[in-house]
Parts: structure tokens; sequence; C-alpha cells
């Protein structure tokens, strides 16, 4: 509990910016995220842009699993279905990307409700279940519905573009990722501060009270789920910009499995740990492969180990921060705060 | 329509249907016990099948004494898995403990990759090589060799739970974890078993289906289509496992071989999906009415 941090009215305990030192830092970040493109390499500008796609997908898995309870191994497909309109968009019509981008997420949306559909009847485990055969049933549409998707070789598409100007690279790219992922997080964060947020957090905390205090079940959790997959589309749609060719393997279960590994390993039911949690998933590959490189000149055999490797840090971190951190790298991100707001007196 | 020829794969998918049957005992046994859905049953196999290659092939022993050294270290596993990862989870939300076995799933594949690289294998063949009639129906060997030895262990495992003392604490711990603890039942070690013996199923069948099918450390994608078995049939209800797992295989191999290969999944997924709509508890499993 911080010093001086008493509050005296609803407004100000309910406010997201709580204190000029936050927002001091915050716009301290955002200038950061701002001159980051001008003064890295090609690489870590890649990197940048990956990570932006991340968190927003994260953020929008770590809404439904994370406050609202709802466990889904479909994000990948979610994601897909985003990409595959994008794809198809920039091919068959000449719209800029917003519009693209909003029809890519209000397209995953409609699958997500249709996904959702079970929720009221099944939870848990069962619901899990029901996601992946979603997620395996447009895994097969993606293949096999040629005509709209290309069958197994995928589409090609077209740069974004909006007013003439096209966003070839991965700079211009990152104009488009990064604000967005900034804009949706916030999104989020403001959800949680009305009557939709909280009753998602009231599902996930009990449903049957939630019910009882006069929440529609089904309704929010379709409404979870539709704003989840909004998320995962516009992700998707993104992914298919930046990497602009879009395949039905792009989107494996192991996507799916890897991005509530992200809102795990960066702690449920809390924004900034989606956002961790998605940068901290991204680079460790990146790192793992660095630390391979460096390596080879010593064991020649490094690169061959890299991949098992990888298989082995991804699934020991998934159960390492279960058993030991289970509520993530943002439970440690404040534990790191804790202890430098108390330092003298405390540690 | 050729009726030899559908007489054929239905065969053959009742035959891998029995070691599904096999398989979904092996997870409905560790859901009974400890409540756990077991994401990583495809890759106890799939650990179990390495192993047997590496005696079997590695090591050049002979397959009657590898296999159940193969079948007994991939137990062992199970055991070690429960002991160290699923027993710190007691009591946590079903979705943690489910994201602990996914991350093990992980581990294991990784594992593999790291000793026996990512190339697909083949298993020394040890089944006898005549090929099999029934009537007037053939059946590839290997299929029905390995239906046979996983029918038997099905067979002992039926009657082990349904005679013994340890099946019978394992159906106690089931019904009732509290009343089993004050009867003096070991509710920890009871755990422990359930793991063991789940694993033990997996494991054989894991050896007897890579020995029809060969092994690479994709294998583990099995354990999608022993989902959709235990889901079918209710994941507490060994019958349900039975009915289930010849129906499921039955049905992957009939798509698989009239529509294409591609349409295995979905086939086996659309039951799935109708099952979860219209009967989610499965087709025998109890129906849990929730309580405040």
């Amino acid at each position: 509990m911080r010093i001086g941090d008493a509050k005296q009215s609803y407004e100000a305990d309910e406010a997201i910016w709580t204190s000029q030192t936050q927002k001091l830092w915050l716009g301290f970040f955002l200038l950061i995220l701002l001159v980051f493109p001008f003064v890295v390499d090609s690489y870590l500008l890649y990197l940048g842009c990956l990570v932006g796609i991340a968190v927003i997908s994260t953020t929008g898995l770590n809404i439904l699993t994370g406050f609202t309870g709802l466990i889904s191994l479909g994000q990948a497909g979610f994601m897909g279905v985003g990409a595959y309109t994008v794809a198809w968009l920039s091919i068959n019509t000449a719209l800029p990307f917003p519009v693209t981008l909003v029809l890519a997420g209000l397209m995953a949306a409609a699958v997500g409700i249709l996904v959702g559909l079970p929720s009221l009847r099944v939870k848990g485990l069962y619901l899990a279940i029901a996601t992946l055969a979603a997620s395996v049933f447009l895994h097969f549409i993606f293949a096999e519905w040629e005509s709209v998707t290309g069958g197994m070789g995928g589409l090609s598409l077209e740069p974004a573009h909006l007013f003439g100007f096209t966003f070839q690279s991965d700079f211009s790219m990152y104009f488009i990722i990064v604000p967005l992922a900034v804009l949706m997080v916030l999104a989020a964060r403001n959800v949680f501060r009305t009557r939709i947020g909280r009753a998602f957090i009231a599902i996930r905390d009990r449903d049957i009270s939630a019910e009882i205090l006069g929440i529609n079940l089904l309704r929010y959790k379709l409404m979870s789920f539709a704003l989840s997959s909004f998320y995962a589309g516009v992700a998707g749609g993104l992914f298919a910009y930046f990497y602009r060719v879009v395949t039905p393997e792009s989107f494996p279960l192991s996507m799916s499995i890897f991005y509530l590994a992200a809102v795990i390993v960066g702690g449920m039911g809390n924004l900034l740990g989606g956002i961790l949690g998605a940068a901290f998933m991204t680079l460790v590959p990146e790192a793992l492969k660095l630390l391979t490189a460096a390596l080879t000149p010593f064991y020649p055999n490094a690169p061959v180990f890299m991949s098992p490797m990888l298989e082995i840090i991804f699934g020991a971190l998934i159960v390492g921060f279960l058993i030991f951190e289970p509520h993530g790298l943002a439970e440690i991100w404040h534990r790191i705060r804790r202890f430098f707001r108390l330092w003298p007196f405390k540690n | 329509m050729d009726w030899l020829f559908f007489g054929e794969i239905s065969l053959a998918g009742l035959a891998m249907g029995g070691l599904y049957a096999l398989i979904a005992l092996g997870f409905v046994i560790i859901y009974k016990a400890t409540r756990v859905i077991n994401f990583a049953i495809g890759e106890i196999m799939m650990f179990a099948a390495y192993l047997f290659l590496a005696f079997a092939g590695g090591m050049e022993l002979s397959p009657w004494i590898a296999l159940p050294m193969a079948v007994i270290g991939g137990s062992i596993l199970g055991g070690v898995i429960e002991k160290t990862m699923i027993r710190p989870m007691l009591g946590e939300s079903p979705i943690s403990v489910v994201m602990v076995t996914i991350g093990i799933a992980s581990i294991l594949v990784g594992l593999v990759e790291f000793i026996w690289t990512a190339d697909p294998q083949l298993l020394p063949n040890f089944l006898p090589r005549e090929p099999v009639f029934i009537g007037e129906l053939y059946l590839a060997p290997k299929i029905a060799y390995g239906f046979l030895i996983g029918s038997a262990l099905l067979i002992i495992y039926l009657l082990y739970f349904r005679f013994s003392r340890g099946g019978v604490a394992l159906r106690a711990t089931a019904s009732d974890q509290a009343a089993a603890y004050s009867m003096g039942i070991n509710v920890r070690r009871v755990f422990n078993m359930a793991w063991v013996f789940g694993s033990l199923a997996a494991s054989l069948a894991g050896v007897l289906v890579a020995a029809t099918g060969g092994l690479s450390p994709q294998f583990g994608i099995i354990g999608l289509s022993v989902l959709v078995v235990v889901i079918v049939g209710g994941l507490d209800s060994i019958l349900g496992a039975l009915v289930a797992g010849v129906f499921i295989g039955w049905l992957e191999t009939v798509a698989g071989a009239y529509l294409g290969g591609e349409y295995r999944m979905p086939a086996t997924f659309l039951v799935l999906a109708i099952i979860l709509v219209i009967r989610p508890y499965g087709l025998f499993g109890t129906h849990e009415i929730e309580r405040v």
C-alpha cells in the first residue's frame, strides 16, 4: 500500500491513471516505443512487431480465460479467421487496412460467438475441448475450402495501404502494430471499469452467484467470447499483413497453447501480465537462438539441440510458473515495485 | 458398395479401436482417481515407444524383454510425473492442472527429440507376420496381434479393478475421497498408483500403435483422438472408454478410407461436438449436478 494513497471517491478508485509518477513513467515508456524503431536494427524491429501482435492476441485471450474464467484452445483458429479475412479482402477488394482489420475482428468475433454457444451448457474442461474441436474444424476449413482460402498453399496478399501509402517494410508496419496494441490494451483496461467487465469477473469468480446477481450468463459469456476473438481476429489480420502470406499451417494448435502459456506465465486476470507474458514468451526463443549462435563455435552440434531445448524450456516455463509462481510475471513485477517503494524501511 | 472392402476396413478400425479403448482406460483411471485430465497421455505413450526402440533396437534385446521394460519405464515415468508435478497442484483450479499436463507434454516431446532426434523411426518388428483372415476378411497381422495383446491387458485391468484390494481402494477413492481416507485407504498412494497404472496401459498401447504406424515426436497427436474417446464415452466411465474407444477407432478408420486422410480428425471431432451439445457428460459418464 502506497503512502498517501487514500481514495476519497469511487471515481478516484476506478481511475486508470492514479498518480503523477505513474503518468510520468507511462509517458516515458510511450516515448521509448516511439523512438525504438528509429534507433534499432531490422532484427529488433521485427521482434518488436512480433511482440506487438502477441500482446494483442494475449490480451484477447486474457479477457476470456483470465477475466471470465473460460479456457479456450481456439485462439489460433480465431486468429486464422482474422488473417484469412484480411487476406481475402486485400486480394478481392481495395479496402484500406483499418477497414479490413475491423472486418477481420468482426468476422472472428462472429465465429467466436458461434464457438461460445455451448459455453452455457458445458464449462471448464469440457469447454476447452469444445474450443479444441472448433479449432480442428477451422483448420479443416482453411485447408479444404480452396476457392476462398487457397487450400494448403494458402494466400499471398498485398501490403496494407491507407490513402495511397503502402506499408511495405517492417518499419512502417511497426507504426500500425504498436499503436494498435497500445490502443487495444487501453480499451481492455477500460472494459473492466464498466458493468460488462465486472460481469466477466463475477462469472469467473462464481458463475452461479453471478447469475443470481442478475447477470445473464449466456449473454456475457458470448460477449466475452466475441471480444476475445475480436482481439484475436485483429492480431491475425496484422499477422497476415506482416508476413503477407497465410496458410493453414500458420495457425497450428501449438499456437493456441502458446497464447495460453503467455497468459499463464504473465499472470491470469492481469492485463499487465498479458503484456509481460506475450513479450517474454516471444523473446525466449530468440534469446535461445542467440545463445545457440554464441555456443556454436565451441559446440558445433548446438543448433541441432536448439529446437528440442525450446520445447523443454517452453514446457518447463508453463509447469514452473504454475507450481512456483501461479500469479505469473505480473506478481514478480509488483514485488520488484514494492521493494523500491518501501526501500529503506523494509526489504 | 464393396462389402468386402468395407468389412476389412471396419475390422482394422475395430482393432485400432481396441487399442484406443486401452489408452482411454488409462486416461479414465487417472481421471477417476485424481480428477486430472491428462493431456500428456499421448506423449507418455510416445516416450514408452521410444524406450522400446532404445531397448530393442539400440541395445538389441529380445523384443519380448524390451516390451515389458519399456512398459515399466513408461509407468515409472507416470509415477514420477505425479509425484513431482501433479501433487503440488492438488486443490488448484482444473485449468491450471490441465496446463501443467500440457507443459509436461511439451517437455516430453523436447526430451525425445533431444535423445532420439526428430526423425521418424521404425520399430523392430516383433509380432508374427502371417496374415490373419477372419472368414474372408484380411487383417494386417500387426494390428491383429496388437489388438490381442491390448485386449489381454484390458481384461486383466477390468478383473483387477473389480476384485483386488488395490482396485477396490481405487474405486473407493474415486467415489468418495473423504470416506476413503477415513476408512484407512492411503489416498496419496492411490493417486500415485492411478498414474502408474494409467501410464502402464498407455505405454503398452503406445508400443503397439507405434509398431503398426511408425514413430516420430509428433506421435503424441494420438492423444487428441483419445481425448475425443473419453469425452464421448464419459470421463469417469470405464465402460464408456471401451465402447467409445472401439467406435471412434472404427469411425476414424472408415472416414480415412472413404473420404481421405484429412477427414479423420474432423469426423471424430464432429461426433465430439454433437456429444458435447446433447450429452456433455458423455454416453456413460456421471451427470454431475452442481450445488451451491
